[in-house]
């Protein structure tokens, strides 16, 4: 049982890990992901990379969707716009280092392009405006073919530093996960700014944000541009991870799929995020691992209905969460761990 | 000297006119009270000076400036703070965070400085957290609720979190939109004690829409009285309880001819 914390100056008490435990734990994690490629094996490794990609781009929605309330459905195609940014990159002779900056930035300025007319729109009427941006993004994915390579797709080639190429699951893992770490820092440190509360500040009450002097444009604006930058990176990472960038990869089930993880997860909360990623990324996994025992216990069949599955369970988990648990994930650890800390006094 | 006036400010929704050719003049340093029957457009003025209604005729001036046309977020930054009828905290934050936004305009950090949280953005909060719990928190005596959520407070506790968050903003002018609404009455000493160390001690002026008219006669210094959306009086307390228009307004014409003769 935990009584309380003893904090003796503000900066302390405003701390992000502020305990000596939680500072312990956060090495052992750090170096549990510095270890994993060479413990895990290759097939971990490959989940591995997948989860921080997921985690970076849920983490852009989350700042967009669930700090501020501005619900996207084409998360996915400002992906495909840092994914295709690379391969242009790549293909001008520009290093990696530069290109996944420059991935998201292109994807942030689109962002700016499309936010600038719809963010005068609230609520479901953006969200249809970001719909709308999701299937005009995939035409010009699969229409310039110039420089998209239009359905064939645009090869990526690996990154490289000073003729070292990070190909292969493993040397991909090393450029995705500390990038992975400091982007989901750099989401939690937002709300400990005025940057953050701004945004928070809008989702809640829109009306007294301005009265204290917020610009509801500028700031929407901004949480759009970062939400937008967010998903350029992680699907820079995407081509450099799949070494090719299609249109289909970043349609409509892709964006859907980040909104069922922050729901699952927590609707704004870091934690969330990563719960979220993590759960959603497992899931597919595990049904594939059910569909191969049902194959194995004699339903032959089985593997036909594995896509349909799939996205049958994506669908009951949105409205289950939404319906017993809209706080999500993090809500429940919360939960969990309160009860440890009070026990055996209070359950 | 007056901080905020008002000139022939009309308003008007559809077929309804909200305020009609209303001219106010706040003096600088006082309590001012706007007090009218329900629907007298009383809401409606404080709207229009914080920004929410663009009035179809009429100026507003702010501290020797035209603000009429001045967005309600950029009246903010120029010092013009308000609470409202309804508390509108935000409820997805802590105590503490709703109070950090009132010092938003005072803070220079962007998104990318947010980001990282190193050197000026961390120090700049350092410094808010610090100006806050001397000048805001401990003067409201609302120290032991600040990590609480909002949801969590009683409902006089919110309506002071909501004085906190607009002191915080270190405004020339408090508009304070029924402040003791709904408190019983050891909250409302209270809330009239905090409304008067503001005003004497910070020296910021106050504006106040209030139904309590005990409240009104014993802390305001300038009473204007609105009715159908017309200023039929002004003046100190004294004066304008006296005022037949007055008295007719807020309890009818016979019941005013009654007490006048």
């Amino acid at each position: 049982m935990r009584i309380g914390d003893f904090h003796a100056s503000y900066r302390h008490d405003e701390a992000l890990f502020d305990t000596r435990a939680q500072r312990v734990w956060l090495g052992l994690l750090l170096a549990a992901l510095a270890a994993f490629p060479f413990v895990g094996g290759s097939y971990l490794t490959y989940l591995a990379c997948l989860l921080g990609i997921h985690l970076i781009a849920a983490a852009g929605l989350n700042v967009m969707t669930g700090y501020t309330g501005l619900i996207s459905l084409g998360h996915a195609a400002f992906m495909g716009v840092g994914c295709y940014a690379v391969a242009v990159a790549e293909r001008a002779g520009i290093p990696f280092f530069l290109a996944l900056p420059l991935a998201g930035a292109a994807s942030a300025a689109i962002g700016l392009v499309v936010g600038i007319p719809s963010l005068r729109i609230k609520g479901l009427y953006f969200a249809v405006a970001t719909l709308a941006a999701q299937f005009v993004l995939g035409f010009v994915f699969r229409e310039w073919e110039s420089v998209t390579g239009g359905v064939r797709g645009a090869n990526v080639p690996a990154a490289s530093l000073f003729g070292f190429e990070l190909a292969g699951d493993r040397r991909v893992y090393f450029l995705i996960a500390p990038l992975a770490v400091l982007m989901l820092l750099g989401a939690r440190n937002l709300f400990r700014t005025r940057v953050g509360r701004a945004f928070i500040a809008i989702r809640d009450r829109d009306i007294s944000a301005e009265v204290l002097g917020i610009s509801l444009f500028r700031y929407k604006l901004a949480a759009f541009a970062i939400g937008s930058f967010y998903a350029g990176v992680a699907g820079g990472l995407w081509g450099y991870f799949f070494r090719v960038a299609t249109p289909e990869l970043f349609g409509l089930p892709l964006s859907v799929f980040y909104l069922a993880a922050i729901i699952v997860g927590g609707l704004g909360s870091i934690l969330g995020t990563i719960l979220g990623a993590t759960f959603m990324t497992l899931i597919p996994e595990f049904l594939r691992a059910l569909v191969g025992w049902a194959e194995a216990f004699g339903l032959e069949q089985a593997g036909v209905y594995l896509a349909p599955l799939r996205q049958v369970v994506f669908g009951l988990l949105i409205v289950g969460f939404l319906v017993f648990e809209p706080h999500g994930l993090a809500e429940m650890w919360r939960r969990t761990r309160r009860f440890f800390h009070l026990w055996p006094f209070r359950t | 000297m007056h901080i905020l006036e008002a000139e022939g400010l009309t308003l008007r929704f559809g077929g309804i006119r909200a305020l009609a050719d209303v001219a106010v003049a706040v003096p600088k340093g006082g309590i001012t009270a706007i007090i009218g029957p329900n629907g007298a457009g009383k809401t409606s003025l404080f709207n229009a000076i914080s920004g929410f209604y663009r009035p179809e005729r009429g100026t507003l001036r702010f501290d020797g400036a035209d603000i009429t046309r001045v967005p309600a977020h950029a009246r903010a930054a120029l010092g013009l703070a308000r609470t409202f009828q309804n508390v509108s905290l935000f409820r997805g934050m802590t105590v503490l965070d709703n109070i950090k936004l009132g010092g938003h305009n005072r803070l220079r950090a962007g998104a990318l400085g947010a980001l990282w949280y190193l050197g000026r953005a961390a120090a700049e909060e350092a410094r808010l957290r610090a100006e806050i719990e001397r000048e805001v928190i401990d003067f409201l005596e609302i120290d032991h609720i600040r990590d609480l959520p909002i949801d969590a407070l009683a409902y006089g506790l919110q309506k002071r979190v909501e004085l906190a968050r607009a002191l915080a903003m270190q405004p020339k002018v408090l508009m304070l939109d029924e402040p003791v609404a709904g408190m019983n009455r050891e909250e409302t000493e209270d809330m009239a004690r905090f409304i008067l160390d503001v005003q004497e001690e910070r020296g910021i002026t106050v504006m106040l829409v209030e139904h309590d008219m005990g409240l009104v006669m014993d802390i305001s210094s300038h009473v204007v009285v609105l009715n159908f959306g017309q200023v039929i009086a002004s003046g100190t307390p004294a004066e304008v309880r006296r005022n037949p228009a007055v008295i007719a307004a807020y309890l009818g014409e016979r019941a005013a001819r009654r007490r006048v003769a």
